[in-house]
């Protein structure tokens, strides 16, 4: 009896019938610290997944888990019903695009395009056609003659990723690969590289630990702190429902209240709102734009129902164009920040109000 | 930038020792080499071809010499063999043990070169360590002659010799190869030993062909070790000139051959370097 479960339980079964990579409680160490604890992550076919995080959370450790660069300590992964964690990096339906690029310096864009279709053994007679059609991709098809040196880095970016691609992967890895580009040409590389996800249909897992880039590109994004996944949601969820206080601190900016409920009203210092919660503490997260200055003598119909109000002295104001960002002074220490259509120069105390909605309750979590 | 001054100040010296310590002797060794010797052992300052053309008559000195290639050769090929699965290791695989196993390859050359040629003398000899324990073992019952005293022993001593020179530029180039490439290449489906032939080796040649330049060009100049180990059969052709320059006093052959030495060795430097830029370009 307990032998027959012990082999069911080594069967292939897919956790998420959709999911085409299934990442499974996967455990991984380096040494005695623990730097992934018990990731689940499923990933459908032809998804823009990206993996969110600070240096040290574990997301560049978790990409190369799946190339099959380093070995997990616990857990499985699956792919399509094969279990992947077993094979050798050579065997695997997935293909990297690396940090700093590795072309090889020795071979000629074409042949380094080439590389991975000669490895598997792709009939000669094809090799020129395939290399020719992904250099189209990415626009390097003048290049195929040059020397990697001889690019600069935006290009080199276009032929790795060529090179990847080429080779029709399950699930392309890309791993932090506009980190090394300036700014113009990142938002322009982002740009393509989410049409050319479009186009291909390949599943893509993004690692990046820019969150204007995630939310930029992905279909989900998958955030990862210090080895745990913190929330995986996509871009409009998990920045206007974040689960938890480090969530919303890291995906754009917020202001957290810390409120305390009671008789129906949630307070955290000059603010308050009418609340049907049970008595106790909460943590609340309020975007800077959720925030609306009122004009003087302009009262709004809205109701106290559904409205907060608040007054603070205005702090500072940074002009930032369309939208300028003002540090509201509420009172003993605390500090809002709202960001609102430039009004011109604001000083002194001033009225201030948000919808409740707009306030999100969020798990503290373990603050550092 | 920097002034004149200085500039001379760091340039004259290693100009002037290279003029006094090796052009000045070299155009010394070529006069001799158009020279001749009397019959009363005096040189005669006069000038004819007489010592290129006895190096083309007589066939010792071909000979001679293409033993000497041969040998080098062997060497060579003897050293990359063991400098390079070696260099492989300690890069690739020693991990922890890398600083301790290069410093374990590096000792020996501290050990002075005559030592070593001795060691292998007590190791090969008729009876040395080596016929001490075949006779041991009774798979032999009187001493091996040819260990000692030929070619064989001449390569040998010179492959322990010359192998941390060929294992060192291999090393530095494997050491070199970013780490990434390796991954990059097994991720696009290569084999490790496909990885290894397609990656690893193209960027490590710089280094074998460096290796590979020392050891040939260290033991074709080599006269200790055929000179402790190689008896009359593992003679090379700098015993020659040593010999010419010593007991039988005829400077200006020894300095023909000398300057024909030199000038198969500037070539042979020319070319590999000619092939190692090549191998920079690609």
């Amino acid at each position: 009896m307990s032998l027959s479960t012990a082999q069911d339980a080594r069967k292939p079964q897919p956790a998420h019938p959709a999911a085409l990579l299934s990442i499974r409680e996967v455990v991984k160490l380096f040494g005695k610290r623990q730097v992934l604890r018990g990731i689940s992550l499923d990933v459908a076919a032809g998804e823009f997944l990206t993996i969110l995080g600070e240096s040290g959370s574990g997301k560049t450790t978790l990409l190369r888990l799946i190339a099959g660069f380093e070995q997990l300590d616990r857990g499985e992964i699956w792919m399509a019903g094969e279990r992947l964690d077993p094979m050798p990096p050579h065997r695997r339906p997935v293909n990297t695009v690396f940090q700093s690029y590795a072309l090889f310096p020795h071979l000629t864009v074409f042949e380094n395009v080439a590389y991975g279709l000669r490895a598997r053994r792709t009939p000669k007679a094809e090799i020129p056609a395939a290399v020719a059609k992904a250099l189209d991709m990415v626009k390097m098809r003048d290049f195929a003659q040059s020397a990697p040196a001889r690019l600069s880095g935006g290009q080199q970016q276009r032929v790795a990723l060529a090179r990847a691609l080429v080779n029709r992967p399950r699930v392309l890895l890309l791993d932090e690969p506009l980190s090394a580009l300036d700014a113009n040409l990142r938002r322009q590389m982002q740009t393509e590289l989410k049409s050319l996800q479009r186009e291909v249909g390949i599943t893509f897992i993004f690692v990046t630990h820019d969150q204007e880039e995630a939310m930029a590109l992905s279909d989900r994004i998958a955030l990862l702190r210090a080895g745990y996944l913190e929330q995986v949601a996509g871009p409009r969820e998990i920045y206007g429902r974040p689960s938890t206080a480090y969530v919303a601190q890291f995906i754009g900016q917020t202001n957290l209240l810390h409120v305390e409920i009671s008789d129906g009203i949630a307070r955290s210092g000059a603010v308050s709102w009418r609340s049907l919660e049970s008595p106790g503490k909460l943590v609340y997260s309020l975007r800077p734009e959720s925030i609306r200055l009122l004009l003087p003598g302009f009262s709004t119909s809205l109701s106290d129902l559904t409205t907060a109000r608040f007054r603070g002295r205005i702090h500072n104001q940074t002009f930032g164009g369309a939208m300028d960002v003002l540090e509201i002074d509420c009172g003993n220490s605390q500090m809002l920040r709202a960001r609102i259509p430039s009004p011109g120069p604001v000083s002194g105390e001033r009225e201030f109000e948000f919808n409740i909605s707009d306030a999100v309750r969020v798990c503290e979590g373990t603050d550092d | 930038m920097y002034t004149r001054a200085y500039k001379s100040a760091v340039a004259i010296p290693p100009l002037l020792w290279v003029t006094v310590f090796l052009l000045v002797p070299y155009a010394i060794l070529f006069c001799y080499s158009f020279w001749s010797v009397s019959s009363l052992q005096v040189i005669i300052h006069n000038w004819n071809l007489q010592n290129y053309v006895q190096l083309v008559r007589n066939p010792i000195y071909a000979s001679v010499l293409f033993r000497s290639m041969r040998i080098a050769a062997s060497v060579t090929m003897l050293s990359l063999l063991l400098g390079y699965p070696l260099a492989y290791y300690l890069s690739f695989h020693a991990a922890k043990r890398k600083d301790l196993l290069y410093q374990l390859v590096i000792i020996p050359l501290w050990a002075s070169y005559l030592v070593r040629g001795y060691a292998w003398k007590t190791i090969l000899g008729s009876d040395g360590v080596l016929n001490g324990f075949l006779q041991y073992l009774h798979i032999t019952n009187q001493p091996v002659e040819f260990f000692l005293y030929s070619p064989f022993a001449v390569v040998l001593t010179l492959t322990h010799i010359y192998t941390p020179f060929t294992f060192l530029p291999i090393f530095a180039s494997l050491e070199h190869v970013p780490r990434n490439l390796i991954e990059a290449s097994h991720d696009l489906g290569a084999s490790p030993w496909s990885t290894f032939r397609r990656v690893v080796l193209p960027l490590s040649l710089p280094g074998i062909l460096a290796g590979a330049t020392f050891a040939f060009v260290l033991t074709l100049g080599d006269f200790l070790a055929p000179l402790l180990v190689g008896g009359a059969s593992g003679i090379m052709i700098s015993n020659i000139v040593v010999s010419l320059f010593g007991a039988a006093y005829n400077w200006p052959l020894g300095a023909a051959i000398s300057l024909c030495m030199l000038l198969l060795v500037v070539g042979l430097l020319m070319l590999t370097e000619r092939i190692e830029k090549r191998l920079a370009l690609s």
